[in-house]
């Protein structure tokens, strides 16, 4: 639209006009702010039935954001075509940055302070919590339970994923096995521990055994365990490392899937006319073409172990030597109210992903044309 | 046949052969709850779920009343066998191939009689389901005769909420990351790459580092336990994927079409909601399964925001506090687990497509 007022012939008209128009300005904010607020009051008091909140709740939701960058666009088109020109920019951007802002770029400022001070945020302290958090044995095995989680998990995701998407490549059944494969990307990690739960259930020794690996595991005469309790750590973590093996396969199945599936078929029926075996064009041929996703799925699935929360929450709750740090920080910060620790063990946390966001930034500069 | 055909038939059995095998480990843990969920919930505690298959087993073909005089401590001759109590107790095979079973305890027991035969566990309800849904409190009979009051659990109130939960925090973090999108990419203003890079550099921060600081806001402004609190709080989280995934899709769109709309006059905004949008739907589709996914399966962040307010409680808490106080109960946790999976694996399912792509094009690739 493009911006055509003529010039006013009488100061009068001009106005008049000009103070409709600021009038207008501001009641239609505030009509706006107010019909939001009361949906919000609505929210929090009201006694309707669930499905009727559940309506309101989503309409509320959605229509208000959308409505915010509506209105908020019609008052900056208000104004002259160069401030347009130079608001709306951050009215498109700015609401995004001012989220990041307050969820993830100012919090993690505000837990490096935190990580200073004592178990109440009362008296400074200095690197206190960092030595403890680096020292305490308990600590220290919570960081070898995270390494044989990013080890292991890491390594048996990308081979199982590899093997799979390797395989299936060449089955007439390719579809239908990755969806197997996948489908436990659709499973939460508390469903997934119910599953896994179920597999690992222990009975009395003689009772029938409905767990299925007791059931196995008796079936060839060995007795009943405990396998995530009971187990010397940090060999029960394994059992659950499995479950994160299990959900996150489908994942480094779909991208390697994807990659050989670039790599050109001239290539690999050259290989093959040279006498190059199966063995041969795998590992001389389709591996180095697919590094950049390999070394992809890697530092993804690295990163999503060293956060593993959930499953061992729910399947063991951090007890019997399985914690990790995300659990550790839990326990700190929600059980034992340790503000300072808890924070030092975010920041050891945010420490450790550092490389990888350093590397992204990189190779985003290297990429982008952005000026 | 020629060597290269057998060559070639072999490799295809080894290949599909061991993915089978593959698929067939991968699917077990499934397909094990989701036949337990529809167990008896006393036949669940004593059987494994596989015995709904024809399996061979000792089935129970008569019985015999335990003689009175005979002396329960020593050695004794029932039905044309001897032994002992403890003998019986474990079975003892007959001659003919049946087997003897001392039932019960030393002083009640009694002895049945039974044949290896093929046999399946089929009997079937759906009655879990109706308890761990509706939470209304059943009433058994045990054996012995006493009654005992089970209580179920409510968990449609928790689908509900997840829905509540998920739908605007899947919609709202797309609205202003294509808004953030259209702007990094067709506008230019000052700080824009400077902007972006923190974008970028928020892409792989881990949550947890900013938990404590936004439960502090959200108990100052009064916001904790409701549902705009666990909105904005997926809405930061899911920002800097979302920006970033929608900012590499809307500035690969033609140029000359929006260059087109600008001489025709049209204004930033009518461009974005005229013109991109519906340009940019595989983009938007694919982040939004991803972000709903991410949003219902999500345990964490509605653990610190929502807490332990029973009525706002999302399907995964739910799931976890019958795992925590009631883990044995598995005719709950089986069906319960399977309602929560249930709308997922139907998104899933149905736009399998779009989620593919779009995890293609999450990865940041070097």
């Amino acid at each position: 639209m493009e911006h055509t007022t003529a010039l006013p012939s009488n100061p009068l008209t001009w106005l008049t006009t000009n103070l409709g128009r600021l009038a207008l300005a501001l009641v239609v904010p505030l009509v706006t702010f107010l019909g939001l607020w009361q949906g919000f009051i609505f929210l929090r008091d009201s006694d309707a039935p669930k499905w009727l909140v559940a309506i309101v709740a989503v309409v509320w939701g959605v229509g208000g954001a959308a409505l915010l960058y509506f209105v908020s666009n019609w008052l900056v088109e208000q104004l002259s075509p160069a401030w347009v020109r130079r608001l709306q920019p951050f009215l498109f951007v700015g609401p995004a940055m001012l989220i990041l802002a307050w969820f993830l770029a100012i919090p993690t400022l505000r837990t490096l302070y935190i990580s200073l001070f004592n178990a109440d945020s009362t008296a400074f302290v200095g690197l206190q919590n960092y030595v403890f958090v680096f020292t305490d044995p308990n600590m220290l095995n919570v960081f070898r339970n995270n390494l044989l989680w990013m080890v292991l998990g890491t390594s048996l995701t990308v081979f199982f994923g590899l093997i799979i998407a390797v395989l299936a490549d060449r089955s007439r059944f390719e579809s239908l096995a990755k969806s197997i494969i996948f489908m436990p990307m659709a499973i939460s990690f508390v469903g997934a521990g119910v599953i896994w739960n179920f597999i690992y259930e222990v009975k009395d020794k003689g009772s029938p055994q409905i767990g299925l690996l007791n059931a196995i595991w008796v079936a060839l005469g060995g007795e009943p365990q405990a396998w995530t309790a009971l187990i010397p750590p940090p060999w029960n973590s394994l059992f659950l490392i499995v479950i994160v093996v299990w959900l996150q396969a489908g994942y480094a199945m779909v991208l390697f899937s994807a990659a050989i599936k670039g790599i050109p078929t001239e290539i690999l029926e050259a290989a093959r006319v040279d006498g190059a075996n199966e063995w041969q064009v795998f590992a001389d041929i389709m591996i180095p073409q697919i590094m950049g996703t390999i070394i992809t799925v890697t530092t993804t699935v690295i990163i999503f172990t060293l956060k593993i929360f959930d499953v061992v929450w729910v399947m063991t709750g951090g007890q019997f030597g399985t914690s990790v740090i995300a659990t550790e920080f839990y326990r700190q910060y929600f059980t034992n109210r340790d503000f300072g620790v808890g924070s030092a063990i975010a920041i050891v946390l945010f420490l450790a992903v550092i490389p990888v966001m350093i590397y992204n930034l990189r190779s985003f500069s290297e990429r982008e044309a952005f000026s | 046949m020629t060597t290269p055909k057998i060559q070639k038939l072999l490799s295809a059995l080894f290949v599909n052969g061991t993915l089978g095998l593959i698929c067939l480990v991968w699917l077990i843990p499934t397909l094990g709850l989701f036949i337990s969920s529809f167990r008896d919930r006393t036949d669940i505690q004593i059987s494994g779920w596989w015995t709904v298959f024809p399996h061979l087993a000792w089935v129970k073909t008569g019985e015999i009343e335990i003689p009175a005089d005979v002396d329960r401590t020593g050695v004794m001759e029932i039905g044309g066998v001897r032994g002992t109590f403890e003998e019986f107790r474990n079975g003892i095979t007959t001659p003919d191939g049946k087997r003897l079973t001392w039932v019960g305890n030393r002083r009640l027991g009694r002895i049945e009689v039974q044949e290896l035969r093929w046999t399946a566990n089929t009997k079937f309800t759906l009655e879990n389901y109706a308890n761990v849904l509706t939470g209304k409190e059943y009433i058994i009979r045990n054996e012995a005769g006493d009654e005992q009051v089970i209580k179920g659990d409510d968990m449609g109130n928790a689908f509900l909420n997840s829905l509540i939960v998920a739908v605007p925090s899947t919609v709202i973090p797309i609205l202003i990351a294509a808004f953030a999108a259209y702007g990094f990419a067709w506008m230019r203003f000052p700080g824009r790459r400077f902007m972006f890079i923190i974008v970028v550099a928020l892409l792989v921060v881990p949550l947890q580092i900013a938990l404590v600081p936004i439960l502090r806001d959200y108990v100052a402004l009064g916001l904790n336990g409701t549902f705009l609190a666990v909105w904005l709080a997926h809405t930061g989280f899911g920002l800097p994927l979302a920006t970033y995934l929608l900012y590499n899709y809307i500035s690969q769109l033609p140029r000359d079409i929006l260059e087109s709309a600008f001489i025709d006059g049209a204004s930033h905004f009518t461009i974005f909601t005229r013109l991109i949008i519906p340009l940019s739907v595989p983009a938007l589709a694919s982040f939004a399964i991803f972000q709903f996914l991410w949003v219902w399966n999500d345990y964490l962040v509605a653990l610190i925001f929502v807490g332990a307010k029973p009525d706002v409680q999302v399907i995964t808490q739910r799931l976890a506090e019958i795992v925590g106080s009631r883990g044995s109960d598995w005719h709950l946790l089986t069906a319960g687990a399977f309602i929560s999976m249930l709308l997922p694996l139907t998104v899933f399912f149905a736009l399998q497509r779009f989620f593919v792509r779009g995890l293609l094009a999450g990865s940041i690739k070097g």
